[in-house]
């Protein structure tokens, strides 16, 4: 700062100094957001791989014969609508809480759980048919290594996405659970909807793109 | 108007009479942001030592051609441990350690928004070494011989797969980087949060020093590009585990995916490495030049600019692959661009210099250091973003020249130049004069000795990571300089390492704010408390300190 401009504002030292507004950002919500983004390059790179492997394997199973919805539509599509529809539970469990409505956020906790549950329970299904039936492993060709690595990576989040649900749902039950808590509730329903969306992304491309 | 408050004394709790034993489990159960920030630079520190010593070992063996001090293998494990070591344990550790100490004073906070995971973040990183250098001992090499990773710092397939490397050195390479990499990450996400919520009152985001701008846009780049290289590493330990076909080149995968996987993060790395640097050099040049830094909103924008464009020039790192002219031309283009916002940076430095009553001060001398050097690199690797040119020298020792200028010249030299500035703040005591000028003088010297003739060994076609060579290529010359300026170099660490022992015990005493600096950090005692101020202050410009020494003309007037 030059001396000239000081001395040519003499009246300004006699003005109030200004303090910038603050704004109130959630700690827990942040950084559960910065969570989801890294998340996000972490499968961004699964499926990059994924993507690039479609199509480059000599030997079979292949997944246009084992994948392909129109031969197995039951298993994925149902199995993707209980995790879809999941995260609208979620939602409606934490709307209860923010009200204080704790027994009907507790029913629609459980709800959620449930239908994760279900989803593991199909994908766990899906695997073992794969593996009995069809005869693909992770070492069988690429195909194999892509899928179980890109399904696995997702289930597992859904699982632990679903002991973080159910540790939540025990605290409940005990009687724990507060409408003050629904800032850490909320933010633990973004990571449920993160593991979701990835779902939508794992079924487009392993399950439309990959078997085209 | 009473903005800020000394903290007061008594607070200042330290009990003379506490056993070793307490001591040391303060140490290591805390979640203090200082305490382990200190931690963090003294472990990355030592780390320094040894990645330095595997250097001199390497450096030794090429003295001369037809040297034998070291054989083959061992000159793969030396190089491959070097530069992760330099990289994932040295540079790593200490711009987070650093960022750790000084984010939350700088916004005048009183610690990270998640201090256990910050903690959960060092100890990551600590085992993580630990387990990388464990390999030792503990993974099978040939012959049954415990055998360090010896597949380079980038690990290329398909040379990491079970048929061509037998044993457990490569699973080390993997599982402790990528243990460390989970510690950046969550350290990463701890700053993106405390800088986005916990600045005290007034400090709008374009208030903010550059150095915290600077490891805001650091940590979203470690945020973005880290995961990836671990979503690789996890690929490659199902390759080697399950016998999965990701990089298995007999089984179908691909090498060059792992290559692009590596780089896409591997890139962003080399700026969140220099980012740092930027942010040390940020701070000290200005209070050394007595100026404001030179066109604030600039820097800024420059920053984003980097972060942005630093993650589509990976290709670079492979122009010598095959890849077709227009991919090549692309990256190429993508490469010239990002010179650019660094070229805005290195003209604002000088424009901050320009004019200034410049103080020769240890800090300040290795912040010029940086300049020079990191110019050096920069044009260099400018040079190397041709394609026909890169495809001239790539692989050979002018890469290593170039990524030594900007790593050593640029991110060391800045480090060095941080702890000369910000460690009298930590300890509360000064290091030497003297003793700095004999560290920077000789390291200077040192480096550049070291550095410099291997642009021309390159020319002269020396690859990189041959473990000697023959007489008769004109290699010895340039090598021996090369090697002899490892001499000097050791000599200025030995003088570092007498300068801040001596300033631990006999230092003469820093005072809060021995530099006449403008950031919160002084105005607060040193060594800071606990709770670093005793009352949250308020700022109103980026120079809080200035406004409070020179009420009569206080920067908010201006910005
Ligand atoms: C003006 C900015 C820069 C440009 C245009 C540039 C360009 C390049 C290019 C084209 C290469 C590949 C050479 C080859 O392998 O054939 C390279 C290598 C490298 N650069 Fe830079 N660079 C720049 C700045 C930096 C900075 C700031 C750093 C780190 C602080 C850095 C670190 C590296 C490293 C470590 C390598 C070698 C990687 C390896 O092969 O092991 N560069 N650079
Ligand atoms: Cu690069």
């Amino acid at each position: 700062m030059t001396q000239a401009t000081a001395k040519s504002m003499p009246s300004a030292s006699t003005m109030e100094a200004p303090v910038a507004p603050r704004r109130n950002l959630n700690r827990g919500k942040l950084g559960m957001a910065c969570l989801i983004c890294s998340e996000i390059t972490f499968f961004g790179t699964l499926l990059a791989t994924y993507l690039f492997y479609i199509g480059r394997d000599i030997s079979g199973p292949y997944p246009q014969d084992v994948l392909d919805i129109s031969v197995a539509p039951m298993k994925v599509v149902f199995n993707s609508i209980f995790l879809l529809t999941s995260s609208i539970w979620i939602v409606l469990a934490v709307k209860a809480l923010r009200k204080g409505r704790i027994k009907t956020f507790a029913c629609w906790w459980l709800l959620t759980i449930l239908f994760g549950v279900e989803f593991l329970v199909g994908t766990g299904m899906e695997w073992y048919g794969l593996i009995v039936d069809d005869g693909l492993t992770i070492r069988t060709n690429l195909f194999g290594s892509g899928f179980y690595t890109v399904v696995g990576f997702h289930a597992g989040h859904v699982c632990c996405g679903l002991i973080l649900l159910t540790i939540i749902f025990i605290l409940t039950l005990c009687g724990y659970m507060h409408k003050r808590h629904t800032h850490k509730v909320d933010m633990l329903s973004w990571y449920w909807h993160f593991v979701d969306g990835i779902w939508i992304a794992v079924f487009t491309i392993v399950y439309i793109l990959g078997t085209a | 108007m009473t903005i800020l408050e000394k903290p007061k004394q008594t607070l200042h709790t330290k009990d003379p009479n506490a056993s070793f034993l307490s001591y040391m489990h303060q140490w290591i159960a805390t979640s203090d942001h200082k305490k382990l920030g200190v931690m963090y630079v003294t472990t990355g520190l030592l780390f320094f030592l040894i990645g330095g010593l595997e250097a001199a070992m390497m450096r030794w063996q090429l003295a001369w051609s037809g040297m034998d001090v070291v054989g083959p293998e061992e000159f793969n494990r030396l190089f491959t441990m070097h530069g992760t070591t330099m990289v994932f344990l040295v540079g790593m550790p200490i711009l987070l350690g650093v960022a750790n100490y000084l984010v939350p004073l700088m916004i005048g906070a009183r610690d990270l928004a998640f201090p256990r995971l910050n903690a959960f973040g060092f100890w990551l990183f600590f085992f993580g070494g630990l387990l990388l250098y464990f390999s030792y001992f503990g993974a099978q090499g040939l012959y049954g011989m415990g055998s360090a990773p010896d597949v380079g710092w980038f690990a290329y397939a398909p040379l990491t797969e079970r048929t061509f490397s037998r044993g457990h050195s490569t699973d080390y390479w993997i599982l402790g980087i990528g243990i460390s990499g989970f510690g950046s990450i969550a350290t990463g996400i701890n700053l993106i949060t405390t800088i986005l919520t916990m600045r005290c009152p007034g400090m709008s985001l374009m208030k903010m020093p550059l150095f915290v701008w600077l490891m805001f846009i650091d940590a979203i780049l470690i945020m973005i590009a880290m995961p990836p290289l671990t979503a690789a590493q996890i690929m490659l330990l199902f390759d080697r585990w399950l016998g999965a076909h990701f990089f298995d080149t007999q089984g179908g995968g691909s090498a060059v995916l792992w290559q692009n996987l590596f780089w896409f993060f591997g890139h962003p790395e080399v700026y969140i490495l220099i980012l740092p640097a930027f942010a040390y050099v940020s701070e000290i040049i200005p209070v050394f030049s007595r100026k404001v830094i030179f066109g604030y909103p600039l820097m800024v924008a420059a920053t984003i600019a980097i972060g942005f464009i630093s993650l589509g020039v990976w290709v670079h790192h492979m122009f010598a692959l095959g890849l077709s002219p227009m991919v090549n031309a692309i990256f190429m283009g993508s490469t010239m661009l990002i010179a650019v916002p660094t070229g805005i940076k290195m003209f604002n430095w000088i424009a901050t210099l320009y004019g200034g009553r410049i103080r020769f001060q240890t800090p300040m001398l290795f912040s010029l250091g940086f300049l020079t050097q990191f110019l050096l690199g920069g044009l260099t690797g400018i040079m190397l973003a041709v394609v026909p040119f890169d495809w001239q020298v790539s692989d050979s020792y002018f890469v290593v020249g170039h990524f030594h200028y900007v790593l050593f010249g640029g991110l060391v030299f800045s480090i060095f130049a941080a702890i000369y500035y910000w460690m009298p703040k930590v300890t509360g005591r000064m290091l030497s004069e003297t003793l700095g000028k004999w560290h920077f003088w000789l390291l200077f010297i040192g480096f550049n000795l070291t550095f410099g003739p291997m642009h021309v060994s390159g020319m002269l076609g020396m690859p990189r990571r041959i473990y000697t060579y023959h007489p008769d290529r004109g290699w010895e010359l340039w090598n021996l300089l090369s090697s002899i300026g490892v001499l000097f170099q050791i000599a200025a660490i030995l003088f570092f390492t007498y300068n801040v022992l001596n300033s631990l015990f006999k230092g003469k005493k820093a005072g809060d704010d021995p530099w006449d600096a403008w950031t919160l950090e002084w105005e607060t005692t040193s060594p800071p408390p606990e709770y670093n101020f005793p009352e949250i202050p308020t700022v109103h410009s980026r120079r809080p300190l200035w406004d409070k020494k020179h009420p009569e003309d206080p920067d908010w007037k201006y910005e």
